[in-house]
């Protein structure tokens, strides 16, 4: 599709999208949201952006393959699962830190798992869209 | 007892899984890692098995959430043994499948599906939790979807399909149970249902619910008469493949029937002669349907179901050595069932067919390994003193003594029908002369280079050794199957491992 307005519109959009993404994805801890949801809307901001500019721009402002955010999440979410069994707990028991960081709140190791479910549904939804329009 | 460390062959087969993604398109590095991963995990299910033995039942807390809440994790003597099982077939089939899977598979994604599927079983066995069970359910049936589908022949989709039409409707109806079960005693815990369903007062909901579970279980593992979806999708994936299909999915439908009907609904009356019922159709049938097949793989598949029935029966005897049969048949045959499929695999290599009526002359053209393939065979047959010989005895006394003499004389048809068919068989692919020539550039076993020939005989010779071992360890074996038979039948260990486990020393 070739619209101007489509292509202004995305170049604003991209970035805000993004931004709401990682919204949805910390405030999903005690509120509605998450890492799924999250990774949805990150994968909207991109398609919105192939719509507007075609499959070989997005590719290039991914850099990577979609398919490497797959490995990528799941090593994060196993590596929060599994951290707690290094310090004598059950698989995937929340470690959380004593001190609250400014602005994010309190981290635990149940964000990092959120993060890679992020990465994961990107990927996912990315690789599926990404071959269905080379193939179309 | 309490192990953090229980799972460590889930996270392992998930570990391999994320490093097998990373190199998605470097077949060779895919190779090793597979096979090496699944040598350490064969490794730790010998660990984990003898840590069971000494110390008694483990269990773990998923998110140190306690039972009944949390998500939980056990280990007893039958799970430990199952995930013992699964390793070696996994190992054996892994090394199989590097030779022979063909590359295009490989690349897409072959390796680590099959790391799920793995998984997945590991998942099932390990669950102490109904929905968790149900979850790994899942995971199995997407895996093995998948895996089946791949590369995309039509004959493959049409039997990936029904397989998945019918297992999904088996999911449906065992999700459907767990609901009625979790309105009726509001836990999910299996510990604590075994506990609470004895005090539910409406007790036709029970039966309704148990006779649920029995349908939903009893599609996965193809009784008598659900099983009609295993023959038509069995025979048409690689054999690497199906010999994972045929070795360990149906029987994690058994496990999960044994593990439901010890626990938490112990058969009355009804459910008794249900399940004898089931049995001796579910023989019959089975061993008729492979009297009539001419593909090899085809055969092989109504086989499978025929020896289904020897679990079921044990189950539906439920006595002592009736159960020690059923366990003993189930360990043998994951062995042996897998070791036929890979044989299945390498004899197409060498011909090019599966079809009875065009094999033929192996025993002339490659007698040692003819030799190495009749372990199996005799195996499966159960002649003395191979392992299938022993549960049957048991399995036949049983049913004397009991008075099911009409399940005594299926066992015995059912046995007698399976030596006929393996002799069939063996005449036939092995001593048969060789009614036509192989068409040129069909034998590609002879043409694979050395290494990749010995990466396809040295799973089946070890999982024959291994049959050999079961076979001449017997009693050992039935040493085992007498204590799972003891757990299974007083589960208030069982119980106290899950609801209670600091209390024990």
């Amino acid at each position: 599709m070739n619209s101007i307005i489509l292509r202004t519109a995305s170049a604003y959009l991209l970035p805000l999208l993004l931004l709401f993404s990682i919204f949805i994805l910390l405030r999903g801890h005690y509120e509605p949201g998450g890492g799924f949801v999250g990774g949805l809307t990150a994968a909207i901001a991109f398609v919105l952006h192939l719509i507007a500019n075609g499959l070989q721009k997005t590719r290039s402002l991914l850099r990577y393959h979609p398919g490497v955010f797959i490995p990528t999440g799941l090593l994060l979410s196993f590596a929060s699962g599994v951290a707690p069994m290094f310090v004598g707990r059950p698989f995937m028991t929340g470690l959380w830190l004593s001190e609250p960081i400014p602005v994010l709140g309190t981290i635990g190791s149940s964000l990092f798992f959120d993060v890679g479910v992020y990465l994961v549904v990107l990927g996912v939804t990315l690789t599926i869209l990404f071959t269905i329009v080379e193939n179309t | 007892m309490t192990d953090h460390y229980l799972i460590s062959p889930i996270l392992t087969h998930l570990f391999s899984v994320i490093l097998l993604l990373f190199c998605w398109k470097k077949v060779r590095l895919q190779k090793v890692i597979s096979i090496s991963s699944n040598a350490v995990i064969m490794m730790i299910a010998v660990f984990l098995w003898m840590k069971v033995w000494n110390q008694g039942i483990l269990s773990m807390q998923g998110g140190d959430w306690q039972a009944p809440y949390g998500i939980t994790f056990v280990a007893d003597t039958f799970s430990a043994t199952m995930i013992l099982l699964t390793a070696v077939a996994g190992f054996a089939v892994a090394t199989f499948s590097a030779a022979g899977i063909s590359k295009q598979r490989i690349q897409h994604g072959y390796f680590p599906i099959m790391h799920l599927l793995l998984m997945g079983l590991n998942g099932a066995f390990f669950a102490g939790d109904i929905f968790n069970l149900y979850v790994w359910f899942e995971v199995i049936i997407i895996a093995s979807f998948v895996l089946m589908t791949l590369g995309g022949k039509k004959p493959q989709m049409e039997g990936a399909i029904n397989y998945v039409t019918m297992n999904l409707l088996a999911s449906v109806i065992f999700l459907t149970a767990i609901a009625l079960l979790y309105g009726l005693t509001g836990t999910l815990n299996m510990a604590d249902l075994s506990l609470k369903v004895a005090l539910v007062q409406n007790r036709s909901m029970v039966n309704v619910t148990a006779l649920l579970f029995f349908v939903g279980f009893g599609i996965k593992s193809a009784v008598f008469p659900l099983y009609f979806w295993l023959p038509s999708s069995y025979n048409t994936p690689p054999s690497a493949i199906a010999a994972l299909f045929g070795g360990l999915l149906t029987k994690v439908g058994i496990y999960a029937l044994i593990r439901m009907f010890t626990l938490i609904f112990p058969p009355d009356e009804f459910l008794h002669y249900l399940f004898l019922f089931v049995a001796i159709a579910t023989l019959l049938t089975g061993a008729a349907g492979a009297l009539i097949k001419r593909d090899f793989r085809k055969m092989l598949s109504y086989l499978i179901i025929c020896h289904i029935g020897y679990m079921v029966a044990g189950l539906g005897l439920f006595t002592k050595s009736g159960m020690n049969g059923a366990l003993f048949y189930l360990f043998q045959d994951i062995v042996v069932k897998t070791n036929l499929f890979l044989i299945a695999g390498v004899i197409f290599k060498m011909m090019g067919t599966m079809n009875m009526d065009r094999l033929g002359g192996l025993a002339k053209s490659h007698p040692r390994l003819s030799a190495l393939m009749a372990i199996a065979f005799f195996t499966l047959i159960g002649i003395p003193p191979m392992s299938g010989f022993w549960p049957k005895i048991s399995l036949i006394r049983e049913s004397f003594t009991t008075d099911s003499y009409l399940l005594l004389a299926a066992l015995i048809i059912a046995s007698f029908l399976t030596m006929y068919v393996m002799m069939k068989m063996w005449t036939d692919i092995f001593w048969k002369a060789q009614t036509q020539e192989i068409p040129q550039g069909k034998n590609s076993f002879d043409e694979l280079r050395p290494h990749h020939r010995q990466l396809l005989i040295i799973p089946i010779a070890f999982l024959c050794l291994l049959s050999l071992a079961l076979a001449f360890g017997a009693e050992q074996v039935a040493q085992v199957s007498n204590r799972i038979t003891t757990e299974l039948m007083e589960p208030q260990g069982y119980i106290d491992a899950i609801l209670k486990p600091n209390s024990k020393p």
